[in-house]
């Protein structure tokens, strides 16, 4: 056993001081979310606010009646159709982006450059410029065309960046040696690439399914006639806030939740077959 | 790729020097390998002009264009810029708009004041969080495991988690009745809610995960021996500190930092949810113009607010080099 040096103390004091700190900090980014989740089980007379009075799945149900604020099933089922969408392109366009970054190629930097604008670019400016621009054409914006065109720019980056990661702990030796072997180029991207990169593609795809989910700046002028769930979330809000909004809020998070574990989880599962 | 160029060519012991006509079949078949660069990236790439490069360049042309009553005409009219920039009075020095700036040019400087002071706040806020993650964990599984459960709510919806400060900032919410509960004060308090308070502390927690990444990176790079070294020359831990954590960390806190200045740049669900549209942001006014219908004023506000952000950004970029952690 070690002696409990005064330096040793000293050590323990601190680390004891961050770990209450990043408790009190977990407290701080969760507490608020967790305070909407008690709150969405709400009494039927009860309000935005504790005390809970009683505890019912009234505004859970009010949330499935068509009526009440928009039409709310409608505008998840748009969400997640689009979110698909993105996932797919996303993944797509990342993983090509991402094996042709492997050379390098006479304007891959400002190619670079751009994909990582679609990251700085302020939603509402995309949305504006793409929004005056299809009305000076005589295109009207709608969630499947302007809105999939803009949730991919947003989405790119950050799937990209991922499939760069992939690629750079890749070992271009195994590609090399198949080739060596007489095999084609497709031959070589079916045995040995894409199952190495699998978990990375998926992690990039999921990365824009969630992204694409939540997202609601670049889609406040270019939705068209229907909106998907943020915008929905957002026209609600304009009304009086009732618990509805939380239990929609709640449910809303609970499933971006699941999408994460889901992705985690297959990213785990990839990443140990893949070693 | 360099790795089999090593091995073919560097002489590793006992290897035979390739003949001179495989080598030259290896550099053409090398040329050729992998799909064309161009099949990769054309796809992305006209997507990223079509829906990212040109919408931006229109802001810049409509901008100059004319709005007539029969909609947009193409003209290179500056007026729109005018109304920008110039009051009323502006230069008179009897009126009471005497070199007072345009209400436009306000509200960009009042976001810009915001950005700054929330930047600040989750420097504050994160910094400790980052560093407990990467100096005081030890097992990266750990790291991963907390740095994750931080970036969890990042994945969730923005509106969302500043709805969600309702039960706790307003006028009946927690945090009031625990003030009145301990008689600190006997009527509500209202400055939680719907105000700057609750503006500031919404985009804290909503946004601070986007300066902890990076600076958790940063400081997992650093060599932990180096930290030994000092220590065992009897250095403080606060030198320690200031002459190789802080330094060492600065490229993440100015990458962080850009990313939250660009993101609460363009906020505006935030402000309208937690601010209840008492306030503007230059989000919230582009908006409005587009929303009545004044598209080149509504461009000449975006250019503005992205003319900010360039200059921001340079500015962290000319105080910090982030060049060797890209």
């Amino acid at each position: 056993m070690a002696r409990w040096t005064p330096e040793r103390w000293r050590k323990l004091r601190v680390k004891t001081g961050f770990s209450i700190y990043y408790v009190i900090f977990l407290l701080f980014i969760y507490g608020p979310m967790f305070a909407m989740f008690v709150l969405s089980f709400q009494g039927r007379r009860g309000g935005t606010s504790f005390p809970m009075r009683g505890v019912s799945l009234y505004w859970w149900n009010k949330l499935l009646e068509p009526s009440t604020v928009g039409d709310m099933q409608g505008a998840m089922g748009r969400s997640i159709i689009l979110a698909l969408m993105v996932m797919v392109i996303t993944g797509l366009f990342a993983t090509m982006l991402a094996m042709a970054f492997r050379k390098k190629f006479f304007f891959s930097n400002v190619l670079f450059y751009t994909i990582l604008t679609g990251l700085m670019v302020p939603g509402v400016l995309l949305s504006l410029g793409m929004a005056i621009l299809m009305r000076q054409l005589g295109i009207s914006p709608a969630w499947y065309t302007s809105g999939l065109a803009v949730h991919v720019i947003w989405s790119l980056p950050f799937s990209y960046l991922v499939m760069m990661a992939v690629f750079n702990r890749f070992d271009s030796r195994l590609e090399e040696a198949a080739r060596d072997m007489g095999a084609d180029e497709w031959t070589v991207f079916k045995e040995i690439t894409l199952p190495l990169i699998t978990p990375g593609v998926v992690a990039a795809g999921l990365f824009g399914f969630t992204l694409s989910y939540d997202e609601f700046a670049r889609m406040t002028l270019l939705s068209g006639a229907e909106n998907t769930l943020p915008l929905d979330i957002n026209a609600s809000m304009t009304q009086r806030i009732r618990p509805t909004l939380f239990a929609l809020g709640t449910a809303s998070t609970l499933f971006s939740l699941l999408m994460i574990s889901v992705f985690l989880g297959i990213y785990t599962i990839l990443y140990r077959r893949s070693r | 790729m360099s790795k089999v160029d090593d091995i073919h060519h560097s002489g590793l012991i006992g290897s035979q020097p390739p003949p001179a006509h495989a080598a030259a079949q290896a550099k053409i078949a090398h040329t050729e390998e992998g799909f064309p660069t161009a099949w990769l990236i054309t796809p992305a790439t006209i997507w990223l002009i079509l829906f990212l490069v040109i919408p931006l360049v229109s802001i810049i042309v409509f901008s100059f264009w004319e709005n007539t009553p029969k909609g947009l005409e193409p003209a290179f009219s500056l007026d729109f810029y005018g109304e920008y920039f110039y009051t009323k009075g502006f230069f008179d020095p009897e009126a009471d708009r005497f070199l007072l700036p345009s209400v436009f040019l306000r509200t960009l400087g009042s976001t810009i004041y915001f950005t700054l002071v929330t930047m600040v706040l989750c420097l504050i806020v994160g910094y400790p969080i980052a560093y407990f993650l990467a100096m005081q964990v030890q097992a990266f599984k750990w790291q991963l495991a907390l740095f994750l459960l931080c970036m969890v709510p990042f994945w969730t919806s923005y509106l969302i988690r500043a709805v969600a400060w309702l039960p706790m900032l307003g006028r009946r919410g927690l945090i009031n009745q625990a003030l009145i509960g301990m008689g600190i004060v006997d009527k509500p308090v209202s400055f939680l809610f719907y105000s700057e308070f609750g503006y500031t502390l919404a985009l804290v927690q909503i946004y601070v995960v986007l300066g902890i990444g990076p600076i958790f990176f940063s400081l997992a790079k650093i060599d932990k021996a180096i930290l030994e070294a000092a220590l065992d020359m009897g250095a403080t831990p606060f030198q320690i500190f200031r002459e190789i954590i802080g330094p060492m960390s600065l490229p993440g806190v100015a990458i962080g930092m850009i990313f939250i200045f660009v993101v609460i740049m363009g906020e505006f669900a935030t402000a309208v949810v937690v601010y209840g549209g008492k306030t503007s942001t230059a989000g919230t006014v582009i908006l409005n113009y587009y929303g009545i219908a004044n598209y080149p004023f509504a461009a000449v506000n975006a250019l503005m607010l992205m003319l900010a952000m360039v200059i921001g950004i340079v500015v962290i970029l000319r105080i910090v080099d982030i060049r060797k952690e890209l």
